[in-house]
């Protein structure tokens, strides 16, 4: 071993990689080579095993069978350290960094340079800034985590897996809460640093990014090894279609329609967060029927208070909520349900089931105390599990025949699924959706895709927020960006542009 | 399959009831041989106790009621997510609420009983919506309130029973009794019958309790609620549903059925109550109750008539000069190792599943 059909080094070589979970196999024999300066995308569906095989090869898991090469060398990762010692470094999903630390700070964290018994904090920001000079990762060694960007809190991360001096970097969803214009910047970094020799591997769900970035492709279906594939030779739908084990459209599509009333209105809405910060400064946006909205923004900008807002949770301080006209601003949710507000959460565990309920019990959170659920206070089972059982069916909730089993039970994106199924069938004027399909497969995002636009062709009114811009821009005939507490600017869904949602998101000015 | 069946009665919860009951008494007896007492004799004269005579198995019945009572008390709040720990204080105002009555309003005779039970309830709801009302209202922790409303009514109790009109005048430290038409004894024909002179309708009152409370949980929308809100109180109000009614609601219920389990026991057993000098614990051995009987209300009449016999087996012990507190040391045990069940269960699970991976 140690070269390939390229003639380039092998740096990491898995065999036969097996990780079982008492009966459960996570990983069912996996195979992985990754070479010297390439990027190695590991794609796969949300619970496929691409994190077991990770965590196994960062010694966070040791595997039931299968074998470990780092440069032709068998070895044993039984812990981080270990694999740090090897050179792997891992940047993980949910930055580890401590906000009122600097940069610098964070970066030497667990392994500071000592000079007698102190830190030798001038010795390290001198590492620092060469590493961010060679590998173009810009960063500010001196300020403080809680005043920086995501995407340089990012480049921290980076330059700390580097400072370890690690030759093979993990991504684990690198760009899970970046703006376009960061997307850019890392693929940019990820470029200079396999031109330095680095190899990556970047776990993904994102098509583009690896069409953007990576030289092989390495797809894992249900925690078996299905191909190793080279990117510049397969479109997306093929690279989607193996990852998911059948044809899949990832375009929802979407017929033209002229909107109708204005359903909801939101005027001049202010409110402050529980620290008492003003969060929505001043929002204005409105829906008409047969119409998605998406608003787009990136997390923390008043997305969340907006949708508790409107939804009855939470208290607004000024401002109006109309719906068909009635002011509803501070309505119970209750009340807001009954004027027409149905919403998909954007925690679905916390807010959109009750875990320990069964399937039967939850489909009807909103609706127990009427006929046919309920008579005179007393529930009608019959007509629940009925009710449930056609649900299960006709959404093709899974396993099929779970009306009493709890929800808690059943995988994510089924969990959605009992959601989608009970608000749809609510049938409000608007449906609210925030981050419908976070955290979903392919599958099951393409059935969330195609319910949002079913109820808008319908003629309700359908606000999408999401973090997610290509959603965002897949299904949304009018986009409104949300920045600082306003929307930041509107344009038509069929003329949107990337970059200029990605400036208005970022809070500068659209051309 | 094999391993299947097996995981299956592993997971059954009654399996590790029964195994906490064992493993209590298997603790109170190393403390018995410890203390030079020969376990077996203790246990033996406990069993003898308890089913020696039809007439002791009848006592230990007539004791379950104010447990099986204070025991539902603390399984329906719990499923709201409230953890009613001052079942003791509610459980004090229902017996005073029902002596008063009993006491100073004369009414005819099954009336009579009745208004004392409903004043009980009334008095027992109110103090446990008082705590709910703080909680909804101001924030503040239910148990705090709880445990302090307990003292209030404890020494609220002392209060009364030393008020003029009420204070027995033939020396004792304790009210008078209450007069015969509010009595909820059953007629001597069951006493002769039964051996037992202190058989009352406490138990017959205490079993269809347990239904109802098992109806309203399982069959009603209110029920459906009160679940909702227990197991996810941040989904529920999303759904719309009014969680501080809800709590407040449940908290009343519950301080009821604890104060039904005060007025029975001075309806149909004491008569009367003493001035206290501490408090008698029928509230906190609801707690036990409850947890013994896995938060369910038919689960609370098993562990309920376990208790009661346990207390009234347990009062014999003193004859083998065993202290009763045996009894309590075994029944603490058992919740020990009750609350230990998951992280047990979880243990044997893996173990059992390691076997059939391979």
């Amino acid at each position: 071993m140690g070269s390939n059909m390229d003639g380039k080094t092998v740096v990491i070589e898995m065999r036969g990689i097996v990780k079982r979970f008492g009966d459960f196999v996570a990983n069912d024999h996996i195979d992985l080579t990754l070479h010297k300066g390439e990027v190695l995308a590991v794609l796969g569906e949300n619970g496929a095993g691409k994190s077991t095989l990770m965590n196994v090869l960062y010694g966070m898991y040791r595997p039931t069978e299968g074998v470990i090469r780092i440069e032709g060398k068998e070895v044993e990762i039984d812990s981080p350290e270990k694999a740090i010692a090897l050179g792997i470094g891992m940047v993980h999903q949910h930055f580890m960094l401590i906000p009122p630390f600097s940069v610098t700070e964070n970066i030497v964290l667990g392994s500071e340079p000592r000079k007698g018994i102190s830190v030798d904090l001038a010795g390290a920001r001198k590492k620092i800034l060469e590493l961010s000079e060679s590998y173009n990762l810009k960063v500010d060694p001196d300020a403080k985590i809680e005043d920086i960007s995501v995407g340089m809190q990012q480049r921290v991360e980076i330059l700390k897996v580097l400072y370890r001096g690690a030759k093979i970097l993990i991504l684990d969803e690198p760009t899970a809460s970046l703006t376009p214009q960061e997307i850019d910047e890392l693929m940019e970094i990820i470029r200079s640093l396999t031109a330095a020799g680095k190899s990556i591997l970047l776990i993904t769900h994102k098509l583009k990014e690896i069409k953007a970035s990576s030289d092989h492709c390495m797809i894992i279906r249900r925690g078996k090894y299905i191909d190793t594939v080279k990117v510049s030779e397969h479109t997306e739908d093929e690279l989607a279609s193996l990852m998911v084990g059948r044809k899949v459209s990832l375009r929802a599509e979407k017929e033209e329609r002229n909107p109708g009333e204005t359903v909801l209105s939101v005027k001049e809405l202010r409110a402050r967060d529980y620290r008492g910060a003003e969060i929505l400064k001043g929002l204005s946006l409105s829906i008409r029927g047969g119409e998605i909205l998406g608003l787009a923004g990136i997390d923390g900008n008043g997305q969340s208070q907006l949708v508790e807002i409107l939804t009855g949770l939470s208290k607004a301080e000024s401002g109006e909520v109309r719906m068909g006209g009635e002011n509803i601003l501070n309505h119970t949710p209750r009340d807001t349900f009954l004027k027409g507000v149905s919403s998909i959460p954007e925690d679905r565990q916390k807010h959109g089931l009750v875990l320990d309920f069964t399937v039967a019990e939850n489909l009807i959170l909103q609706n127990f105390g009427q006929r046919p659920y309920s008579h005179r206070g007393i529930l009608n089972k019959g007509a629940i599990r009925k009710h449930a059982a056609e649900l299960i069916e006709r959404f093709d909730i899974r396993p099929s025949g779970c009306e009493e089993r709890p929800a808690g039970q059943l995988s994510g994106g089924n969990q959605q699924k009992v959601i989608i199924a009970r608000e749809v069938t609510n049938d409000k004027e608007l449906l609210i959706a925030f981050n419908p399909t976070r955290g979903l497969d392919v599958g099951a995002i393409e059935f969330v895709h195609s319910y949002l636009l079913g109820q808008r062709n319908k003629g309700r009114a359908i606000l999408l927020v999401s973090f997610e811009l290509e959603e965002i821009m897949g299904l949304s005939d009018r986009i409104a960006v949300i920045f600082d507490g306003r929307i930041a600017g509107e344009m038509p869904g069929k003329d949107a542009d990337e970059y200029q949602l990605g400036l208005l998101m970022a809070g500068g000015k659209a051309e | 399959m094999k391993s299947g069946m097996k995981q299956k009665i592993l997971k059954s919860p009654t399996l590790y009831t029964l195994l906490s009951i064992a493993l209590g008494f298997l603790l109170g007896a190393i403390l018995l041989f410890l203390i030079g007492v020969n376990p077996a004799v203790a246990y033996g004269k406990l069993w003898n106790g308890i089913f020696g005579k039809p007439k002791f198995v009848v006592y230990s019945i007539v004791y379950a009621a104010p447990l099986i009572f204070t025991g539902l008390s603390v399984a329906f709040s719990f499923r709201t997510g409230v953890f009613n720990i001052g079942a003791e204080g509610q459980y004090i105002m229902g017996s005073l609420a029902a002596l008063v009555v009993g006491l100073l309003v004369p009414l005819p005779a099954p009336f009579h009983a009745i208004v004392c039970l409903l004043s009980a309830a009334l008095a027992g709801g109110l103090w446990g919506a008082l705590a709910g009302l703080l909680k909804v209202k101001k924030g503040i922790n239910e148990v705090l309130s709880y445990i302090m409303l307990n003292w209030i009514a404890f020494y609220f109790s002392n209060y009364v029973i030393n008020q003029k009109a009420i204070h027995t005048e033939q020396g004792a430290d304790a009210s008078r009794n209450i007069l015969k038409s509010a009595s909820i004894r059953m007629p001597e024909f069951f006493s002769r019958l039964s051996g037992c002179t202190d058989i009352h309708w406490g138990i017959v009152l205490a079993l269809l309790a347990a239904l109802l409370i098992w109806f309203i949980m399982a069959k009603t929308s209110f029920g459906y609620q009160l679940r909702a809100v227990g197991y996810s109180r941040s989904a529920a109000e999303y759904a719309g549903i009014d969680s501080k009614k809800v709590f407040l609601l449940s908290m009343g219920i519950s301080g009821m059925l604890a104060a039904l389990g005060g007025a029975v026991q001075v309806l149909g057993m004491a008569e009367r109550i003493a001035q206290f000098a501490s408090q008698e614990g029928y509230g906190f051995q609801g707690i036990t109750v409850a947890l013994i009987g896995g938060t369910n209300p038919i689960g609370c009449i098993f562990s309920g008539l376990f208790y009661g016999a346990m207390k009234y087996g347990g009062n014999k012990l003193t004859v083998v000069n065993v202290p009763t507190e045996v009894v309590n040391i075994i029944m603490g045990t058992i919740i020990i190792f009750i609350a230990i069940t998951p992280s047990v269960r979880t243990v044997l699970l893996r173990a059992v599943r390691g076997e059939g991976g391979k």
